[in-house]
């Protein structure tokens, strides 16, 4: 059996995803980052944009995600964010009506939390 | 029917309604608690593991930040005061209330002045009637937090306390909030969240463990500017719902000392309107009885 590391996505208001990964990759401010088991111990700052989790079983979680942490130790990693969605749980049509309407207001920040949660969706 | 009965009767009606609303209201608190303990605990796992990772930035590196260092000679604290938006929550609000303005004092006692921020209404309501400063206050979401008003909260208080002193802005950083101990008990507790010392945050983390040495991207400084206010706001995500499940602990047993109250008076005038009731019908007796004798007495005397 290949070597799993333990995953924790977690919210500020929820867990979000937990389980056993052989890869995990995430968007940190000095470029995306892979972490696969055995790893050394890392704590880095994450971008917002979507994190892809390699599950043991051979399927794929995506997760849109906005500002948070990465840290790693021990094989465990945890993925600390203000706000986490799955990409199963992301309603296409309302984000691209979120995407058109900040387009619309000029908000910026909207835009780009809607555009995370539209490309995550795409890599699912 | 007779006055007295009526009047006993109306009251007896009015408080069987007021009984049904503090039972309902009852009903909804302790619905709003058990929901508002569980959000306390579905945010667990990430107070949890973000004091971990401050744990490891302060015992991995030396770092030094503007919220970790003490002020040499402190001379300006922030206060915030979380009460809720709505009353009937028994003592609720005062005890926090009672327990910010001892802690004001005790801080102007060491000769600092103090800047009081407020959430939630009530809050409000009593500074603005002492006409006592508020620096900043925010209303509107005390029965149900979200992560989002934490953030909110602060924003502004991150900024005060990265400001020079001089300047306006605050040296050190006081929370006063309403612990949720259990059902029944809820306790008001201040305690100095800012400056952060990075030992008090050490000993909350799981003992017996060792953190191995961090790899930090991109740098350590960076990563303890981004990860001290989002502890902050952690903190103070967790300090507004546990006040929110304390709030709606005290309703509950506030409403249910009222219904309690209703039940006993409801009773009282029960027994109040029956002796009325049978004075009414022994007066009447007595008043058909002594009238048919002085009528029988009048007869009497006529055949004489």
């Amino acid at each position: 059996m290949a070597a799993e590391l333990h995953v924790e996505l977690v919210a500020a208001d929820r867990q979000v995803w937990s389980g056993e990964a052989t890869l995990v990759v995430a968007r940190t401010t000095s470029g995306d980052i892979g972490v696969m088991p055995g790893h050394q111990p890392l704590l880095g700052v994450l971008e917002s944009g979507p994190v892809t989790i390699r599950t043991s079983d051979g399927g794929t979680v995506v997760a849109a995600v906005h500002g948070g942490f990465i840290s790693f130790a021990d094989n465990k990693l945890s993925l600390l964010a203000e706000i986490a969605e799955l990409s199963d749980e992301i309603d296409v049509q309302r984000v691209e009506r979120e995407l058109e309407q900040a387009k619309a207001a000029g908000d910026e920040s909207a835009e780009r939390r809607a555009d995370v949660r539209l490309r995550a969706v795409e890599t699912r | 029917m007779g006055a007295q009965l009526r009047v006993y009767k109306r009251r007896i009606r009015s408080v069987t309604a007021t009984k049904k609303i503090t039972k309902a209201m009852e009903m909804i608190a302790a619905s709003r608690v058990v929901k508002a303990h569980r959000k306390v605990q579905a945010s667990t796992p990430y107070a949890k593991e973000l004091t971990r990772a401050v744990t490891a930035v302060g015992t991995g590196s030396n770092t030094r930040h503007p919220l970790t260092t003490e002020a040499e000679t402190p001379t300006r604290s922030a206060v915030l005061l979380l009460t809720s938006d709505r009353g009937l929550a028994g003592a609720f609000n005062s005890n926090a209330i009672k327990a910010a303005e001892q802690l004001t004092a005790r801080l102007e006692a060491e000769g600092k002045e103090v800047d009081t921020y407020i959430v939630g209404r009530r809050g409000v309501a009593h500074y603005n009637f002492r006409e006592r400063k508020i620096a900043e206050q925010w209303t509107g979401f005390t029965d149900q937090p979200e992560y989002a008003d934490a953030k909110k909260v602060a924003g502004p208080l991150i900024e005060a306390i990265e400001k020079d002193t001089a300047e306006g802005g605050v040296d050190e950083l006081h929370i006063v909030y309403t612990e949720f101990v259990s059902m029944m008990t809820q306790t008001p507790i201040d305690s100095r969240l800012l400056p952060l010392s990075l030992e008090e945050v050490a000993e909350e983390a799981p003992q017996g463990e060792i953190l191995p040495l961090y790899d930090f991207e991109p740098s350590a400084e960076d990563v303890l500017d981004a990860l001290l206010p989002r502890y902050v706001e952690s903190r103070i995500y967790n300090a507004l719902l546990q006040s929110a499940a304390s709030k709606h602990a005290a309703t509950r047993r506030a409403m249910k000392s009222a219904t309690d109250n209703a039940g006993d008076l409801i009773t009282t005038l029960s027994r109040l309107a029956n002796a009325a009731r049978q004075a009414e019908i022994t007066q009447e007796i007595s008043e058909i009885v002594g009238g048919s004798a002085a009528l029988a007495d009048a007869t009497a005397g006529s055949d004489k």
